[in-house]
C-alpha cells in the first residue's frame, strides 16, 4: 500500500527559473492494484515514479509504504525497501551488460542475503515465469530487446516485492513486443502483484485497471478503467 | 553480498580490459619487483660478506697499536705471547704481525710490488690461510730469523707463472728469501686481494725496514663464545701497558661483521625506501584508474542501487576490485622480481638470497596500498544518489 500526501517536488525553489515538478499530489494506491500513470513528457510523471522507487526524495510532503513513513528511514533501511518491497522496470532494462542473465537477476538476491541454494530456485522461477528459462547463461547483448525487458521483469519478480514500478517498459520496443510485456504485467498483477505503470501513451495505459493522469505535476483525473485484453497468444509462445 | 561475489566481481572486471588492468597494475609490479630484486641481491652480498668473514675465522680477534700513549711502557711479544700461555682456556694461538707495505719482489727479470706480513707459524692458523705447496712457516723459521717466505697465488702466477716456486730464491727489496710454500687461492688471485700478499717470519721482517716494527696481534679465541671474555683481558693488559686507551685497539671479527651486516642493513633500507616510492606512484595510477572506472559505471551503481545494493555494498565493491589489482600487480611483481634477481645474480655472478618475509610484505604492501587508494574512488561511488546515477547515460 503506498500513499503520498501533499507531496511537492520543486527545483531552485525561489528562483527565476523554480520547476514544480510535483506539485501537491495526494495519491493512495492499494495492494493488487494495476495502476497507469499517464502524462506527457515533464508533466513530472517519472518524478512521481522516483520517489514512489525511492529513488529520489521529495522536497515537501509526506510518503507512507504499507504505512511507515519513508522519510524518517536510513539510507540502509531505504536500500532494503527497494530490495525487498520494490521491483523496477526500466525503460532501458537497466541490465549490467558484463553479467549473465541469470547474475543480473541474482543481483537483488545477493544484496538481499538470500541464500544460494534459494537463490538458484528463485532464479529459475523468475525466468521461467517469463518464458526465458533457457536463456540462463546469456549475456543482455545476445538477446533481443523484448528479451532484455522480460529479463529486467525477471530480476524484479526475483525479489518477491509487493509493489512493481515500470517506468516506460515497452518505451523502447516495438508494438508487438510491447503487448507481450503488457499482457505478461496484466498476468503478474492478476497473481497478486500491485502494479504501478509509468506511460505517455494513452493506449498503453488502457492496459491497467485505474488511469491517473498527471500535467504540469498535478493529478488531473482518476479514473477506473477496464483493461484491454490482447490475444496475441502466438507471440507469448515463440517468446519474441 | 559476499565477499566472494565481490571476489569474482572483481576478478570478472580485471579480465574484461586486459590490458587497462595491466597498465594499471604496472607501478605495482614495478616497484615490488625492484623490493624483491634488491632485497635479493643485498641479502646475497650480505651473506656472501658473512660468509667471507667467517672464512678468516669467526674467532679472531685483532689488536692494533697506534702509539705510546702516556705510559714509556709498551707491550713486547713476549708479553701478549703471556697471555696465551696464562688462559689457554681462553686464547688457543696468537700471533704478531708486522706490516710492510709496498715492497718489491723480485724474481730473475720479474718484479711485483706488495705487502708483506711478518707472521708467526701459527698466523695460518688463526687466519684460516691453506698451503697449497711446500709448508708454513715453523718455530724454527720464526726463531732463527731465517730469510724463507710465503707467497700468494698472484704473486705466484705474476712470478712463477704457476710454475715451479719451492726452493726458488726471491728478492724482496734486495734480500734473498727461500719460498717455502705458495697459499692456497682464497680469493681470484688478482692483485690486491687477499691473494696480493707474501709472509715472512715477523722476526725477519722487523729487520727488513726502519718503520717495520709489531703493529698488530691478532689472536684465535677457543671459541666463539668466549671472544668477549678474550676482549676483556686484552684491554686490561693492554691498559696496564699504556695507561690509555687511545693507545690500541682491539677488534673482533665478530664485531666487525655486525658493523658490515649494520652498513648493508642501512643500505638495503634506502634502496628499499627509493623502491617503495615508486609503489606510491604506483597506489596513486590505481587511484587514478579507479575513479576512471567509478565514473564510468555511475550507471551500474545506479542499477546496483535501485535493486538495493547499501553504501557499504558498493563500497566493497570497489574496495574489493582495488585491492585485487593490486594484489595481482603485487604476485607478477614478486615472481618478476625473483626471475630478474636470479638473472642479475647469473650475470654478474652474485649470489641471491630472495627472502620470504620480504616477499610477504610486498605481498601484503600491495594489497594494503589498493585499499588505501582505493579508498576514495570507492566512497566517491558509494555516496552517489541512485536517481541521478540512473539519470547517467
Amino acid at each position: 500500500m503506498i500513499e503520498l500526501r501533499s507531496v511537492y517536488k520543486i527545483y531552485f525553489p525561489g528562483s527565476e527559473n523554480e520547476v514544480r515538478a510535483l506539485d501537491g499530489i495526494n495519491l493512495r494506491i492499494d495492494e493488487g492494484e494495476f495502476v497507469a500513470i499517464v502524462g506527457k513528457s515533464g508533466s513530472g510523471k517519472s518524478t512521481c515514479m522516483n520517489i514512489i522507487g525511492c529513488l529520489d526524495v521529495p522536497t515537501s510532503g509526506e510518503y507512507f509504504i504499507d504505512s511507515t513513513p519513508v522519510s524518517n528511514l536510513s539510507e540502509d533501511d531505504l536500500a532494503r525497501l527497494r530490495n525487498k518491497t520494490l521491483g523496477f522496470i526500466f525503460q532501458q532494462y537497466n541490465l549490467i551488460s558484463k553479467l549473465s542473465v541469470e547474475e543480473n537477476v541474482e543481483l537483488p538476491l545477493l544484496y538481499g542475503g538470500i541464500p544460494p541454494e534459494e537463490r538458484k530456485i528463485r532464479i529459475t522461477q523468475a525466468l521461467e515465469r517469463v518464458g526465458l528459462a533457457e536463456r540462463i547463461h546469456h549475456y543482455p547483448n545476445q538477446l533481443s530487446g523484448g528479451q532484455q525487458q522480460r529479463v529486467s521483469i525477471a530480476r524484479a519478480l526475483a525479489s518477491r516485492p509487493h509493489i512493481m514500478l515500470a517506468d516506460e517498459p515497452t518505451g523502447a520496443l516495438d508494438s508487438k513486443t510491447s503487448m507481450e510485456i503488457l499482457q505478461l504485467l496484466q498476468e503478474l498483477n492478476k497473481e497478486g502483484n500491485t502494479i504501478v505503470l509509468i506511460t505517455h501513451d494513452n493506449y498503453i495505459a488502457t492496459f491497467a485497471q485505474r488511469i491517473i493522469r498527471i500535467q504540469d505535476g498535478k493529478i488531473i483525473s482518476d479514473q477506473k478503467n477496464e483493461p484491454k485484453q490482447e490475444t496475441n497468444q502466438e507471440a507469448m509462445a515463440d517468446g519474441h | 553480498m559476499g565477499i566472494k561475489q565481490y571476489f569474482s566481481l572483481a576478478l570478472k572486471s580485471l579480465r574484461t580490459s586486459k590490458m587497462r588492468s595491466f597498465l594499471t597494475m604496472l607501478g605495482i609490479i614495478i616497484g615490488v619487483a625492484a623490493v624483491i630484486v634488491l632485497v635479493s641481491l643485498i641479502g646475497g652480498m650480505s651473506s656472501e660478506i658473512t660468509a667471507q668473514f667467517e672464512g678468516m675465522g669467526t674467532n679472531l680477534i685483532t689488536v692494533n697499536l697506534m702509539g705510546r700513549g702516556n705510559s714509556n711502557r709498551t707491550v713486547s711479544v713476549d708479553d701478549m705471547e703471556s697471555l696465551v700461555t696464562e688462559h689457554p682456556e681462553l686464547f688457543s694461538a696468537m700471533s704478531p704481525t708486522v706490516s710492510i707495505g709496498s715492497t718489491t719482489i723480485k724474481y730473475g727479470a720479474d718484479t711485483t710490488t706488495s705487502s708483506c706480513q711478518g707472521v708467526n707459524e701459527y698466523y695460518g692458523e688463526i687466519r684460516n690461510y691453506q698451503v697449497a705447496q711446500g709448508r708454513f712457516l715453523s718455530y724454527n723459521d720464526v726463531n732463527g730469523r731465517k730469510k724463507v717466505c710465503l707467497i700468494g697465488s698472484y704473486q705466484w702466477q705474476e712470478l712463477f707463472s704457476g710454475g715451479d716456486a719451492i726452493g726458488e730464491t726471491v728478492k724482496i727489496n734486495g734480500e734473498p728469501f727461500l719460498v717455502i710454500g705458495i697459499l692456497e687461492e682464497k680469493d681470484d688471485s688478482s692483485e690486491g686481494s687477499s691473494d696480493d700478499i707474501v709472509m715472512l717470519p715477523y722476526t725477519t721482517a722487523r729487520s727488513l725496514g726502519s718503520y717495520a716494527r709489531v703493529s698488530s696481534y691478532c689472536f684465535s679465541a677457543q671459541d666463539g663464545t668466549l671472544v668477549d671474555q678474550c676482549i676483556t683481558q686484552l684491554e686490561r693488559k693492554l691498559y696496564q701497558a699504556y695507561n690509555s686507551t687511545d693507545a690500541y685497539r682491539v677488534t673482533s671479527q665478530a664485531e666487525m661483521l655486525e658493523q658490515m651486516n649494520e652498513l648493508t642493513g642501512t643500505m638495503s633500507l634506502v634502496l628499499v625506501g627509493v623502491a617503495g616510492i615508486s609503489l606510491l606512484v604506483g597506489g596513486i595510477g590505481i587511484m587514478n584508474i579507479m575513479l576512471v572506472s567509478v565514473t564510468e559505471r555511475i550507471r551500474e551503481i545506479g542499477i546496483r542501487k535501485s535493486l538495493g545494493a547499501r553504501k557499504r555494498d558498493i563500497m566493497g565493491q570497489f574496495l574489493i576490485e582495488s585491492a585485487t589489482t593490486s594484489a595481482c600487480g603485487g604476485v607478477i611483481g614478486i615472481l618478476s622480481g625473483i626471475a630478474l634477481a636470479y638473472g642479475c645474480g647469473a650475470l654478474f655472478h652474485m649470489s641471491i638470497a630472495p627472502s620470504a618475509s620480504a616477499i610477504l610484505l610486498a605481498f601484503s604492501v600491495s594489497v594494503l596500498i589498493g585499499i588505501l587508494f582505493g579508498y576514495l574512488p570507492a566512497n566517491k561511488a558509494a555516496k552517489l544518489i541512485p536517481i541521478e546515477a540512473l539519470r547517467q547515460q
